[in-house]
């Protein structure tokens, strides 16, 4: 925990005062705000395809035409960098949320209706994170042939177990709350009680774990394509560290920067996550004192 | 004894089902992949006339009903017969037994170093909480659990074997170097600190923050303080009183992680070029060669549920109040 974290100081208060509280957290908004402004303004920094030759190959860092320098076919390493923070954020976010709806759903019916359906989904949960799940994720994406949909759902099919035990956990200890035992008196049906009365109870420490599961899935996709197994037709972050492992030795800067974005992309993530946690968890922030 | 040995057993009979349940899976992949197997078997073959596509259909039983094809499949899969590789000649057991060694050592010495690295600190930052040690090893920790492994490995490749030359880069001995005995051994070792270290600091820092956290919870509490109130030195209070209650949820998630470790080990084996299974899984990635693949994740999840029975031990063995765990 930050120094932030640890002052119960009364100062700002609702959700942005606990979020601005911690520092690195309000960094890792700003510089995320800008991996986004580059992701959305690609196009205009650079008009160019990412996949064309801009420049002489193997041109170092500071070079005229290639700012962050050129690869081996002569493309440009910033090119690719703010092209490829769109393929990141986006197979991110979508993969998330898929994660999200199959995690919430199998959790929120197991947590919900217990007993028998229980168990069989909680069985079903433990064997898929028992699978090594970047095997997983390989052997999909190579069969299925590499695509973004074959990517963002091999990534959502080997992320959305802790999500599912968390909603679980959620709506049990909901479940037997008596603003339930009111929702059921009152013949409300199974589904608006999970839906109206449940859910949005137990939305907060979803939308932390989300947060952070954004950043795992980016580490995944990035997995991935460094292994070749990106979609072929865009621009990654992670296929460039790959394409240029070979050359290592010669050319520092074309797996370096690359690198560097996706550290501090998925650093951002995670100190955004810890500040959203601050935030809506204030009983389990607390925990973490001193 | 008795109560362990129940719950050791039953965690057996768990791991048999995952693993058949894994193999099941398997069987849908290869036949939910879009192509005909019998298809994709010739094109692997080399040959691909109609003819030979009906011989091999007949030959691999593709002309029988689903549910015969299962049956059979997951016979072969109970006696270790994992298919055949036509790209490598080879049965695809024997390529992965030949890889096995390699990613064991690899995966189970970085396992070892992250887990005693992170839990040391861990403890060294849970007891100086707030002071400046605690906050270096948080920022390295936030750092390790942010960055791509394979590129930490080629950047430890840039550093230590590029720019020092203190280490080897690839592959597992200096080819051609004819050692012997103990300078074989240690050009061995040589050759797996860069990978090891590589694959173990994402890990440490999992472990780091994951110790600090539960040292945090433990270390206020009742029993703590009686420790301290007896005047036990401070170190006894920490490894005895503190360490062995707050340890048990790190060798859970520890125990859990196995797989991502393995997973990894495809990544390291590819930068570092050492000859595993990762390795094996890369190729096959690049060749589409579906059977070893196949035959790999079945395997790694074996290795996985063996790794998850040695957890339950040491957890069994480090909590005498196990009860059968839910």
């Amino acid at each position: 925990m930050t120094a932030a974290a640890i002052t119960p100081a009364r100062k700002g208060s609702g959700f942005w005062g606990a979020f601005a509280r911690n520092k690195g957290a309000v960094i890792g908004l700003v510089f995320l705000a800008l991996v986004v402004l580059m992701a959305v303004f690609a196009d205009l920094l650079y008009p160019a395809s990412p996949w064309d030759m801009t420049a002489m190959p193997f041109q170092p860092p500071l070079s005229e035409d290639a700012l962050l320098g050129s690869d081996t076919l002569g493309r440009d390493i910033a090119s690719g960098i703010a092209h490829g923070a769109r393929v990141s954020l986006l197979i991110g976010l979508t993969s998330t949320a898929v994660a999200v709806l199959i995690g919430v759903f199998l959790g929120a019916v197991s947590g919900f209706y217990g007993g028998r359906v229980d168990d069989l989904v909680m069985r079903f949960t433990e064997l898929f994170q028992t699978i090594p799940n970047f095997v997983l994720a390989v052997v999909l994406v190579a069969i299925f042939t590499p695509s973004l949909t074959s990517i963002v759902l091999a990534i959502a099919i080997v992320s959305w177990p802790p999500l599912a035990r968390l909603a679980r956990g959620e709506f049990m200890s909901l479940r037997s709350r008596e603003f339930v035992h009111a929702a059921v008196t009152t013949g409300q049906s199974n589904l608006t009680i999970i839906w109206r009365q449940i859910l949005p109870n137990s939305l907060s420490p979803i939308i932390v774990s989300a947060s952070l599961m954004v950043a795992t899935a980016i580490l995944l996709e990035s997995s991935l394509s460094f292994l070749g197994l990106g979609d072929p037709n865009l621009m990654s972050w992670g296929y460039m560290v790959g394409a240029a492992r070979t050359v290592i030795r010669q050319a520092w800067w074309m797996s370096f920067f690359p690198g560097i974005a996706i550290l501090l992309t998925v650093l951002a993530l995670n100190l955004v996550g810890e500040g959203l946690n601050d935030a809506l968890n204030p009983k389990l922030a607390r925990k973490g004192r001193s | 004894m008795p109560r362990i040995a129940l719950f050791i057993s039953q965690r057996l009979v768990k791991a048999v089902f995952v693993v058949l349940a894994i193999a099941v899976f398997n069987f849908f992949l290869v036949h939910a992949a879009p192509g005909d197997p019998a298809a994709v078997m010739a094109g692997e073959a080399g040959a691909a006339d109609a003819q030979f596509v009906e011989q091999l259909r007949q030959q691999f039983g593709l002309d029988r009903p689903l549910y015969e094809q299962l049956g059979t499949y997951m016979s072969k899969v109970v006696q270790a017969d994992l298919g055949y590789s036509y790209r490598q000649q080879r049965p695809v057991f024997d390529l992965l037994m030949d890889r096995l060694p390699v990613t064991l050592s690899l995966t189970l010495t970085a396992f070892v170093l992250a887990l005693l690295g992170g839990v040391a600190l861990g403890t060294l930052a849970a007891m100086r909480a707030g002071t400046w040690s605690d906050t270096a090893i948080t920022v390295v920790g936030l750092t390790a659990y942010a960055t791509p492994i394979f590129w930490i490995g080629l950047m430890l490749i840039l550093l230590f074997s590029v720019n020092l030359g203190w280490l080897p880069a690839f592959g597992t001995e200096t080819i051609g170097a004819g050692y012997t005995g103990w300078d074989a051994f240690l050009d061995k070792a040589k050759h797996l600190v860069l990978p090891v270290t590589t694959l173990g600091l994402f890990y440490m820092a999992v472990y780091t923050r994951l110790t600090r956290a539960s040292i945090l919870e433990v270390r206020d509490m009742d029993f703590v303080k009686t420790a301290r109130a007896k005047g036990l030195p401070e170190w006894r209070i920490v490894s005895v009183h503190i360490l062995r209650n707050a340890i048990l949820p790190v060798i859970t998630v520890a125990g859990f992680q196995a797989g991502h470790l393995i997973g990894g080990s495809i990544l390291i084996e590819t930068v570092f070029a050492l000859p595993g299974i990762g390795r094996l899984a890369f190729e096959a990635v690049l060749q589409r060669d579906y059977q070893v693949l196949l035959g790999i994740f079945l395997l790694t999840s074996v290795v996985v549920v063996i790794f998850n029975l040695l957890t339950d031990l040491i957890y069994s063995l480090v909590d005498p109040r196990i009860e059968v765990a839910p």
